[in-house]
C-alpha cells in the first residue's frame, strides 16, 4: 500500500524544516505544498483549524501539527535512522533541550534582534546566557547525540542559519568561534551534512525578510 | 525489567505542574519520596538538580534529575509502562502531544493571565481563555469519551487536570468567570469524572489555602506589570 505524506510549508519556515530534515533522513517521499501565510489555504485550515499554522504533516489523510510533536510523530512511524535516543532519560534531555531553544533561546535572540539600542546589551545579556548553555552540551561532541545528526540537531537547526542572518542584519557577532568554539563547530558541521545543507532557503531572500521585520518593529518609537 | 530505583519528587504546595507528576506517579502505583520546596526561599537543592530553570517539579530517578512537568510525564510513561499515560498508536500519541501542548499553553496559561492582568489586557486574556475552553469542548465533544485518553484517565487529563481544582479559584481570585456549565457541559462533566477519582482528589491543596496564595501571587505579579509600564 502507497504511504501518502505531504507536508505543509513557508519557503522560510524553520519549524517546517526540521520537518523536511526528519523526511530526507528517514529517506520518505512526499509532496510539498507551499503556504502563503497571508492567504491560508483551505486545506491548511482544514489540516490545522486550530492555530493555522505550518508545519503540518499529513499522513494517509490524517494531519499532526506542532514541529517537535511531529518529529516524534516521524520518529514513532518510521523506525529505522532514529532521531531520538532510545534511553528514557536521554530522550528527556533531548525533549528538555529542544524546548529551552524554542522557549528561551529563540526568543531572547529575538528580543535582542528588536531591541532599540537602549536595551540592546541587557537583552544582549540573556541572549548570550542561553547560548552559553548549549554550548555545554555540546562539548565533547560533533553533534547533539554524538557521532550521527538527530532529533536535538534539527532542534537547534534554526540556529546554524537564521543566527547568522540576525548577526549580518544587526551588524553583531553572537556566535564567535572564540566565545563558542563548540557551537561554532557543530554550526559548521550541520551546515556541511549532505541531508542539511541543499534545503536552506535563500539568503538574500531571508535577509530582506528580517529587515523588513526588525523595521517594522523598530519604527514606531524612533525618536524625531 | 522491574526499576527499583529511587525516586524523588522535589515540589511545591500548590504548584499545578508537580501536581501533574504527583497524579503520574499514583496512578502507576509507584512509590517516591516527596521533598517541599519553598520557592521564594530556594534551597541550593533545586538550582543543583535544576541549573537551567531553578524550578520545580524535578523527578529524580536514580539519581538523576528531569525537569519540566510535561517532559516528566513522557518520562514516567516510558520507564513505568504500567497504566500507560500516552496511547500506543503513533498518531493517537500525537494528537495527545498537540492537546497537552495546547492545554498547557492555552487553557491554562491564559487562565493565569486573566487573573494577573487589568483593564484591556485582563479582557483579552479572558477572551483567549474562552476560546480555548471552546477548542477544548468541541474535543471533548467529538472524542464522547469519560476522560480525555478515553475510559480511563491519560496524558492530557493529567496535564489539563489543574484546571478541575484550580479554575474556581482563579476566578474568584481574578472576577472572572470562564466555566459556565451551560457553556461547557463536556468540560465541566470531564471535571467532575476527573476529581471522582480516589487518586486524584486525594491530598489536592485545600480551597482557602490556594485563594490565600494566588490572591497574593497575582497581585505581587499584577504591580510588577504596572512599575514595568511606569518605570
Amino acid at each position: 500500500m502507497a504511504e501518502e505524506v505531504k507536508l505543509f510549508r513557508t519557503w522560510s519556515s524553520p519549524y517546517a524544516l526540521r520537518i523536511v530534515w526528519a523526511l530526507k533522513l528517514k529517506g520518505i517521499e512526499y509532496e510539498t505544498i507551499f503556504e502563503d501565510l497571508t492567504n491560508k489555504s483551505p486545506s491548511l485550515l482544514q489540516y490545522n483549524p486550530i492555530h493555522g499554522k505550518v508545519p503540518v504533516l499529513v499522513h494517509d489523510g490524517k494531519p499532526v501539527c506542532e514541529s517537535l510533536v511531529i518529529l516524534e510523530y516521524v520518529d514513532e512511524t518510521w523506525k529505522h535512522n532514529p532521531l531520538l535516543p532510545q534511553d528514557p532519560y536521554e530522550k528527556s534531555m533531548a525533549r528538555f533541550w529542544a524546548n529551552f531553544g524554542d522557549d528561551k533561546l529563540m526568543k531572547s535572540i529575538w528580543q535582542l534582534f528588536i531591541a532599540h539600542e537602549k536595551d540592546q546589551d541587557v537583552a544582549a545579556v540573556a541572549a548570550l546566557e542561553n547560548l552559553k548553555l548549549v554550548e555545554e552540551q555540546l562539548k565533547g561532541k560533533k553533534f547533539f547525540h554524538g557521532e550521527t545528526i538527530g532529533y536535538l540537531d534539527l532542534a537547534f537547526g534554526w540556529i546554524a542559519n537564521i543566527v547568522s542572518i540576525l548577526e549580518e542584519i544587526m551588524s553583531l557577532k553572537l556566535v564567535d568561534g572564540e566565545r563558542f568554539p563548540h557551537l561554532s563547530s557543530w554550526i559548521q558541521h550541520f551546515m556541511d551534512a549532505p541531508v542539511i545543507r541543499d534545503c536552506w532557503p535563500p539568503r538574500d531572500k531571508m535577509i530582506i525578510k528580517f529587515q523588513v521585520m526588525r523595521e517594522n518593529y523598530l519604527a514606531p518609537a524612533t525618536p524625531k | 525489567m522491574e526499576e527499583t530505583g529511587g525516586v524523588k519528587l522535589l515540589g511545591f504546595w500548590v504548584s499545578p505542574f508537580a501536581q501533574r507528576v504527583k497524579w503520574a506517579l499514583k496512578l502507576k502505583g509507584i512509590q517516591y519520596e516527596y521533598t517541599e520546596e519553598d520557592i521564594y526561599n530556594k534551597s541550593p537543592l533545586v538550582s543543583k538538580l535544576n541549573p537551567v530553570y531553578g524550578k520545580v517539579p524535578v523527578l529524580v530517578h536514580n539519581g538523576k534529575p528531569i525537569s519540566e512537568s510535561i517532559i516528566i510525564l513522557e518520562y514516567i510513561d516510558e520507564v513505568w509502562k504500567q497504566a500507560p499515560l500516552l496511547p500506543q498508536d503513533p498518531y493517537e500519541r500525537a494528537q495527545a502531544r498537540f492537546w497537552a501542548k495546547f492545554a498547557e499553553e492555552k487553557v491554562r496559561q491564559s487562565v493565569w493571565e486573566a487573573v494577573c492582568s487589568s483593564g484591556e489586557e485582563k479582557q483579552k486574556a479572558v477572551k483567549s481563555a474562552v476560546e480555548a475552553f471552546e477548542e477544548f469542548e468541541k474535543e471533548l465533544k467529538r472524542r464522547g469519551t469519560k476522560f480525555f485518553g478515553g475510559e480511563t484517565i491519560g496524558f492530557v487529563d493529567i496535564v489539563a487536570g489543574c484546571i478541575s481544582y484550580q479554575l474556581a479559584v482563579h476566578e474568584e481570585v481574578g472576577s472572572i468567570k470562564i466555566l459556565d456549565s451551560s457553556k461547557f457541559p463536556a468540560i465541566s462533566e470531564w471535571i467532575k469524572n476527573f476529581l471522582n477519582h480516589p487518586l486524584i482528589n486525594e491530598g489536592l491543596p485545600q480551597k482557602d489555602q490556594m485563594f490565600a496564595y494566588f490572591s497574593k501571587r497575582s497581585k505581587e505579579i499584577a504591580s510588577r506589570k504596572m512599575s514595568h509600564k511606569t518605570a
